[in-house]
């Protein structure tokens, strides 16, 4: 028996994630490699709620419910108070999603990344406000439906480079993963415990909700947006090495992962080319950086 | 050991004194100076703290509120604006039952900006659920830090010191700074019962429904009621090492009034005076200082005023469409209870000066009209 | 007095304002929610075809795959019939039927 990620489960079954959450995979995998000794912040998201109603919780770990925009300030705040009482190795999480990053929480991120606060912020990107029902955030991407981009309205504009804007503040780690490659995810996630220093993390976590797809598909779908440069898997040391962890030979075409999503099946041929050029384009631009 | 000190400073050095061990804070006039000498006392390793200069208040309050959950003492100051950023997160704290203590130094919110005194900004967050204190000269605002971080780590309510910006916050008065060993005893390190610990693994603030929210505001309540005496028994612990009482309310010369005036912040010490002044033209007024006003000491007020003709409260705030704050409080604590005629008075807004004339202007006018009046203008030009 | 947290599967009385810390934490686990009461559909293990690979253990959301005797062994008490096992298994050794129960 050889099993490829951490053993031993930190995170109780029991909780309120939906059937194939890509952010409840991702919770169990970044606890199954801190460990026990750890603290999360986490804002109002998903995870807001899918731990547990009070006078319940499920992770096992400390965990303080936050307002929407400070995930990072508040875990800033954790760590603070544990270093001024010695208590310095406990890791400290900032855990939220893609609204309470990219749009409502960019402040606070920045923030901490620009004074290199000893914390690791992991996004689990759904691409949309899912826990108040499916509306647009800034890391939705172009095409897709939401609540708030209806059909005859849909998202226009790329997603959010947050990767980008992180290693703009030169932060120690900064790197992406994806729940279809939990042994890439879990290299990462012990690179960013023992990296002293902001460390971002940006997971993929596919919404069967919000995209519209069949839960079995998570992992397939989280395997696809890798293996058709949608999202790439890499990591940036100091905000100006680039690595790729994960080569893509030979893309597949992105019609192959709209295909299984609902979100996008209003999408004409020339939208769906569009959509592969941008990507494209977007790869050839990382390929400059890479080493 | 005495030292004459800016307002700002004695708030800075109430902080070194209360041992604080996070403080996270952001620049706004007119509390710079208090944060600026925080760094340079941290700095200079006067204080074991760790300074998080944060980028906004909001995460000010925000860090505080991570830094005491795990056990932390922590600490911030700001004023107006920065106050009523913090608003969400002072709601946090206090739900949160959390023992952080802030100074606000009294400005007047914007627009037009203004950076002087005005008590708006600190009345705008009184439903938070945060104790609040009213000081009046620079040596209460050091001794307010440390009771504030005495009486709060008991009940788990955080601890607003309020104090005039420029009138006190850019003043220099003489500051008796108590012997640290003597705070030490008098302020043992922080130990919460609840706190977030790997040990014992929780999670805090999860979503909470109907069956328990109400529950845990009547928890809130129960602890503010219980912060009267525990504020009163801190007091007179802090006089007993130091020499200095402070009490919820500060009546002055009320004993056999006919006519009290009801007063907070730096005019309630310009009242005193005036109270001299009327006194020895044979008047006999008396002024009562409003020091806490949450938990709301209405039985303590009652005592003081339940045999006077007359009452006139000096704000210096207002809520548009009402009142001053303070009247209306002291309104609402004196119905069913006693029947005196209160006359409101707003004055000083925005920073203008509240001199001894204007207030012994008020006195007479209360003196000589016995009809109550819910709001009259002090010095407005019309 | 601290309440002490309720390490098990049984659900946390709390009669009133006396049974509550002064904020809300956790007294209790949410394994006292049973999930599996979700599923339309459950996943079944054939273990003559299984390898032993854990990739179905891997994916699990929930954790709702345990690791017995060296075998993969669903839990339905909290199983919510995602199916991800199912799909990812390299041998289609995890078939499913309608939850009957």
């Amino acid at each position: 028996m050889r099993l490829t990620i951490p053993e031993h489960e930190i995170m109780t079954p029991g909780h309120l994630a939906c059937q194939g959450c890509g952010g409840s995979l991702g919770m169990r995998y970044a606890l199954k490699v801190f460990g026990k000794n750890t603290m999360l912040s986490i804002p109002a998201c998903c995870w807001a709620v899918i731990d547990g109603p009070f006078p319940y919780t499920s992770v096992n770990v400390p965990l303080f419910h936050t307002a929407f925009e400070t995930a990072a300030i508040m875990a800033s705040g954790i760590k603070a108070g544990l270093m001024v009482q010695g208590k310095d190795t406990t890791n400290v999480i900032a855990w939220a999603g893609d609204g309470g990053t990219f749009d409502i929480g960019l402040q606070a991120i920045s923030g901490a990344a620009e004074r290199n606060d000893d914390i690791t912020y992991i996004v689990y990107d759904n691409e949309a406000y899912m826990n108040t029902g499916i509306q647009r955030s800034s890391a939705t991407p172009h095409g897709a439906w939401t609540t708030t981009t209806p059909v005859k309205h849909y998202k226009k504009g790329p997603k959010k480079n947050m990767v980008e804007i992180m290693a703009a503040h030169r932060i120690p780690y900064t790197a992406t993963a994806s729940v279809g490659y939990p042994e890439d995810f879990c290299k990462k996630l012990e690179k960013a415990k023992n990296t002293k220093g902001f460390k971002f993390l940006h997971l993929l976590a596919p919404c069967p909700t919000g995209w519209k797809y069949d839960p079995r598909y998570t992992i397939k779908l989280a395997k696809l947006a890798v293996q058709t440069n949608y999202f790439p898997l890499y990591e940036i040391i100091d905000g100006i090495h680039y690595k790729q962890t994960m080569k893509v030979k030979e893309r597949k075409p992105i019609k192959e992962y709209l295909k299984y999503q609902g979100r996008f099946k209003h999408l004409h041929e020339d939208e769906v080319q569009f959509l592969q050029d941008f990507i494209d384009e977007n790869y050839g631009l990382l390929r400059t950086k890479l080493e | 050991m005495k030292k004459t000190m800016l307002g700002n400073y004695a708030a800075s050095w109430g902080a070194q004194l209360a041992r604080v061990q996070v403080i996270a804070a952001y620049p706004i006039t007119p509390q710079t100076l208090i944060v600026e000498k925080l760094s340079d006392i941290v700095a200079d390793g006067e204080l074991d703290a760790k300074f998080i200069k944060v980028e906004s208040e909001h995460s000010a309050m925000a860090a505080c509120i991570g830094a005491s959950a795990t056990g932390a003492r922590a600490y911030t100051a700001t004023s107006a604006q920065g106050l009523a950023l913090m608003h969400e997160m002072l709601h946090w704290a206090a739900l949160a039952r959390l023992p952080i203590v802030m100074t606000n130094v009294n400005r007047a919110m914007a627009p037009g900006w203004s950076i002087w005194a005005d008590q708006n900004d600190s009345l705008s967050q009184r439903d938070t659920g945060w104790m609040q204190i009213y000081a009046s000269s620079a040596q209460e605002i050091l001794d307010s830090t440390l009771i504030g971080y005495k009486v709060s780590e008991k009940v788990l309510l955080p601890t607003l010191i309020s104090f005039d910006a420029f009138f006190l916050s850019h003043t220099m008065e003489v500051v008796d700074m108590p012997e640290i060993e003597l705070i030490d005893k008098y302020l043992p390190p922080y130990k919460p019962e609840y706190k977030m610990d790997v040990n014992d693994p929780r999670s805090f603030g999860a979503l909470t429904d109907e069956q328990y929210y109400y529950e845990f505001r009547y928890k809130m309540q129960k602890a503010m009621d219980e912060a009267v005496d525990v504020i009163k028994e801190a007091g007179k612990e802090y006089e007993k090492i130091t020499g200095r009482a402070y009490n919820l309310i500060h009546p002055y010369r009320c004993e056999d009034a006919d006519m009290i005036l009801v007063t907070s912040g730096t005019i309630a010490e310009t009242t005193n005076v005036a109270v001299d002044e009327l006194r020895a033209e044979g008047k006999k007024v008396g002024n009562l200082r409003i020091r806490v006003i949450r938990p709301y000491p209405k039985k303590e007020i009652l005592e003081v005023v339940k045999g006077v003709k007359k009452l006139a409260v000096i704000d210096r705030n207002i809520s548009p469409g009402y009142s001053g704050i303070f009247s209306q409080e002291l309104k609402s604590a004196l119905y069913n209870e006693v029947d005196i005629p209160v006359r409101s008075y707003i004055a000083g807004l925005g920073g203008r000066d509240v001199k001894i004339e204007d207030i012994k202007d008020m006195a007479n006018d209360t003196l000589k009209n016995d009809a109550p009046n819910d709001l009259i203008w002090k010095g407005v030009k019309i | 007095m601290v309440i002490k947290f309720q390490n098990n599967d049984k659900p946390v009385r709390i009669t009133g304002a006396k049974d509550m810390p002064p904020m809300p934490a956790a007294l209790g686990s949410m394994r006292q929610n049973k999930t599996g009461s979700w599923r339309n559909v459950r996943p079944v293990i054939d273990y003559d075809k299984c390898i032993k690979c854990f990739i179905c253990w891997k994916f699990c959301p929930e954790p709702a795959i345990k690791i017995v005797d060296e075998l993969p062994v669903i839990d339905y008490d909290y199983c919510k019939g995602c199916l991800i096992c199912a799909e990812e298994c390299p041998k289609d050794a995890i078939g499913f039927e309608k939850e009957g129960k």
